[in-house]
This record gives structure tokens, sequence and C-alpha cells, in this order.
């Protein structure tokens, strides 16, 4: 069910909401569009476009009141993850920001302390911004850097504002980092972070675009991390929150062979169905898509050990990595 | 961008009259290491944390009878004279230029015949304004692409971001790693660069970035 304006209007100008219905409904182009990031490459208007995109964020409000009712445990949203969107501008495939909708609707409503986590390959920058000086909302966004990658924001410098000061943390991960230095940071900070914080629910971006098949990113990460970071993410859940936790989707450009297992990977921490690392994907999923997709399908859920050839700067890489976290973790709440 | 855009107008001074202490002080409150000096609003020298270090008595000495004299010693005594400034018209490159070539922290802004003192430029503010000018203020993606250090050439690469729709929010063009090369940085504001990163490719100029695990 799409959500009310009154909800979206707690992020989203009305007059950007008011563009975006109409630039759904107009014939042409629409003059007034590119001042607000749309009909660009990245976010051309689209017919039915504001009924489309705050579904999305209807079905994240949903699972946000599901998990808050104490009628389920915990929820997936895969559609939502819009971590791009921005009060009154589209940008990177985003339109309307799900996530940010989300904690401003917990932060109104139920008056909750929200520890956003987001591990997709790009800056969660539309989320960070929105509540950059709200010590009540942490945002934690994991990424490679903005050297070079879009959206180019996300460095450990930026912190929050304020009040917020310590609220934004920022770990901008190097290219060609791999499992073992992304899990390692990954492990470092997340129970520090929540621990700190004491949040009364987690939401988190699985943006799963920094896989090395992804064609976007560089951060080369193969499938066993998808199933690290939900399952981490679900026991803080567990330990500081009753459980509570929405997760959502987000990027991911290789959609034949790491966003169907990435997602099944996602779904199955949450839903407690937990998958072997040995397992086969069914014969019958391949035969029924491997003739639409341009690349061989991969056969198992998991990559096979050694898929990639070697990186010849690992050292290195790890070690900057090491160095960035002990310098994001310096002003926010650590326990 | 011209200095006076970026100047700061509000200056801590001294008189040529006022003493070395009054020095001390300002430089210590204000936090700053360099203070002009003027008369009449005119500048006449400059006098630096440095300088009246230099002048004070070492900590680590005995106390001598000289001490109190040094503190009392008026600024026209140690100051320099010979004080390179900058114009509010010059431009912000000018200046950096200036303070890099001189190996100094600050200008000075005069106007006028008689140096009328209307504002000071640190390295800092420089900085400040140079990466500001660099910076990401757009959700954008970086490009890196080593071209020919030939006529038209920006002209042509700038051409392929039009055929893929990429709107360029900052154009950076510095002397490449290799002679009769130069290196451009695009940022853009896209998440995808695919498009215009094939056409650059497609055209024959190497992009130095966004690159593969191999490469
Ligand atoms: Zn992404």
């Amino acid at each position: 069910m799409s959500p009310p304006d009154e909800e979206l209007s707690l992020v989203h100008d009305c007059q950007y909401i008011e563009v975006v219905k109409q630039a759904g409904h107009t014939d042409g182009d629409f003059p007034l569009a590119a001042s607000y990031g749309l009909g660009t490459e990245d976010n051309p208007a689209f017919p039915n476009m504001h009924e489309a995109t705050s579904l999305i964020v209807g079905g994240t409000l949903q699972a946000v009141d599901m998990v808050m009712s104490g009628q389920v445990r915990n929820a997936v949203n895969l559609a939502g993850g819009l971590h791009h969107g921005f009060r009154g501008r589209a940008s990177g495939f985003c339109v309307y920001n799900d996530c940010s909708v989300a904690i401003a609707y917990l932060r109104k409503k139920y008056n909750a302390r929200v520890l956003y986590i987001d591990t997709d390959a790009h800056h969660g920058d539309g989320v960070q911004w929105a509540f950059y000086d709200d010590p009540n909302v942490l945002t934690l966004s994991l990424h490679e850097t903005g050297k070079y990658l879009f959206p180019g924001t996300g460095n450990f410098t930026e912190r929050g504002d304020g009040q917020g000061y310590g609220y934004s943390v920022n770990i901008p991960l190097e290219a060609f980092t791999e499992d073992d230095s992304f899990l390692e940071t990954y492990e470092n900070i997340l129970p520090t972070i929540a621990r700190g914080f004491k949040p009364d629910i987690i939401l988190t971006q699985n943006g799963c675009d920094a896989h090395a098949f992804d064609p976007l990113t560089h951060l080369s990460v193969s499938m066993k991390v998808y199933q690290e970071i939900p399952r981490l993410a679900k026991k803080m859940a567990e330990e500081l929150c009753g459980g509570r936790i929405v997760a959502t989707g987000g990027g991911g450009y290789d959609i034949w062979r790491v966003v169907p297992r990435a997602w099944a990977l996602v779904w199955s921490e949450f839903s407690g169905q937990l998958l072997d690392r040995k397992i086969k994907i069914p014969e019958e999923w391949l035969e029924r898509y491997q003739e639409e997709s341009p690349v061989p399908l991969m056969p198992t859920l998991f990559d096979p050990i050694d898929m990639f050839p070697p990186i010849p700067r690992r050292e290195e890489i790890t070690i900057k990595n090491k160095k960035t976290v002990e310098k994001a973790l310096l002003y926010c709440p650590k326990g | 961008m011209l200095i006076e855009d970026i100047m700061k107008r509000d200056v801590i001074t001294v008189e040529p009259t006022d003493t070395i202490r009054t020095v001390l002080l300002k430089v210590q409150q204000y936090r700053i290491r360099h203070i002009p000096v003027v008369e009449k609003g005119n500048l006449v020298g400059i006098i630096s944390d440095r300088d009246v270090r230099d002048a004070c008595p070492s900590i680590l000495g005995q106390p001598h009878d000289d001490d109190e004299s040094i503190f009392c010693t008026p600024v026209s005594n140690i100051m320099r004279k010979d004080v390179i400034t900058s114009s509010p018209l010059d431009f912000v490159e000018e200046a950096a230029y200036v303070l890099y070539e001189n190996g100094i922290g600050c200008l000075p802004v005069v106007s006028g015949e008689h140096d009328q003192l209307i504002g000071i430029i640190t390295e800092t503010d420089i900085l400040h304004t140079l990466v500001e000018l660099m910076g990401v203020n757009f959700p954008s993606s970086h490009i890196e692409v080593e071209v020919d250090d030939r006529i038209g050439i920006l002209a042509d690469v700038t051409q392929l971001f039009k055929i893929a729709k990429c709107n360029v929010s900052s154009v950076l063009v510095f002397p490449g790693r290799r002679p009769t090369k130069k290196n451009v940085v695009f940022r853009v504001q896209t998440i995808d660069p695919r498009k215009v990163v094939s056409l650059i490719k497609g055209a024959g100029y190497h992009v130095v970035w966004p690159k593969d695990p191999g490469e």
C-alpha cells in the first residue's frame, strides 16, 4: 500500500512530491524535472513514477509497523533500500528514500532510537544527510571510497553535526578490499557501535553491489559476505533490541549471477532457514533463466573458493582499511 | 575567483609604536601567526610570532636585566618592512603561487597609492578554497582520462560526455605522468559511468579510472 503524502513529506519536500507525480503523468519533456534530478540517464521519468516509487516506501513502512507492534520479530523488503534519494532530489536510481522515510516515521510514531546499517558498495548519502544532526539516529555506512566511486562522499571525517556529532559513521574501504578485510572491518565496528548506541530497532540496507561480478564497483567480495552481513546484524538486534530489525535491499547490478543469490541469503538468515555452504542452485531455476541471461548462471549458492584472481596489493589494502576503522571510530558511541 | 571574494576583512593589526608585549598578547589571544603593522590604516610592515620569539629572551636562560626592556621595545624596531602583498583583484591562483614561491604563510591585501590595508589571506584560506573548488558538491563519479597534450583535446573528450548525456560537475586538468600527456579528471553526475567510459575507450583514449582489478 502506498503511504499518504503526509508520510513521504516526513522527509521529502512537498514540491518534489508534486513534481514526481506530474512527471509520471506527462507526455514528452517535463521542463521542471531536471532541477529535481529527474529526466536524467540515472533517473528517467517513467509512467506512474510516483505510484511505483511510493509503493516501495509503503512496503518498508509496513515492515517497520509489523516489527514495532510485535506482530513479527523481523521483516524484509527487498524492493527498498533506495538510499541515494534526497529531500528534494532524485539521485543514483533512487526517487523516494524509503529508508529515510522509515527512520523519520520511527522517530515520530514510536520515538525509537534507530541504528541504520548500510553495506551497499556506494555511500548511503541520502540517509546520512537526512539525519546528520540527529543523535537518535546513528547511520553507519561501509562503502567503497568516494575518491572515484559515486556519490563521492562518505569520508570518515563526515561524523554528523551539532547534537548529532559522532552519530554518522563512515568506513570508506579501498577498491579491491575483498572478503577478509571487508568482514574484519564489519565485525570489528558493528558490535562496538551497536552496543555503544543501544538502539530500539535496527534498519539495514543490503545492497549487494560490492560483489566481484558487479559492473559498477570494485570491492571484489564474494557471496560469503552476504551471509555474514545479515547474520551479525540479526545477532546484534537479538542482543540489544528484542530482535527488532527491518532489512531492505539496495543496489546490485549483476542481476543474474549476484542479486538472486545474495538476497536469497539475506532472506534465509532473517527467516531462520539457514543455508549450507555447499548448497546447489535448483536445476529448474537454472533451466528457466539461463536462456534469458547473457552470462552463464552460477550453479552454486556460494562462489567457489579462489574463483577470482589474487589481488596484488592485498596487504597494503588491508592495513589501509584498518587505519580507516581506527579514525572512523574516534568520536562515535562505543560499547 | 578573486582574492576579495575569499579574503578575511577584519584584520588584527598593531601600530609601529605598540610594544612587543602587545604583539605577544594578540598572537596568543587570536591564535594567529602574522600581524600587519599599520599607520593611519596604511600598511607599513609585518611582524610574525617567530620574529617575536627570536627577539625574546629564552625561557631556559637566566633572567636578565634587559628582559623588561625587550618586552617594551616598539614594534617598528623588529618588524619587516619589505612586505609581499596582494591586491583584492588578484586571482586566487596568483596568490597561491606567490605564497608558494616565497615560502610565506600570509599576504596582506592592500589597495590604493598608500597601501591601505583592507584584508588578509592565509595559506589555510587558499587551501580551503581549493578544497571547495575540487570537492564533491553533487553526488558524482570520478573519471580520469589520459590524453595527448594538444589543442582541442578537451573539446573532443567532453563531446563524448554530451553524447552519453552525462552532466559534468567539475573538470581538472594536470600534467600527465608521461611526457606529452595530460590527465583530465571529470566528476560526472551519474552512478553508472559505463556508457561514457566505453565511448571514451572506443574513441581511443586511455581511461586511468575506473579500472579493472588486473590493471
Ligand atoms: Zn550501490
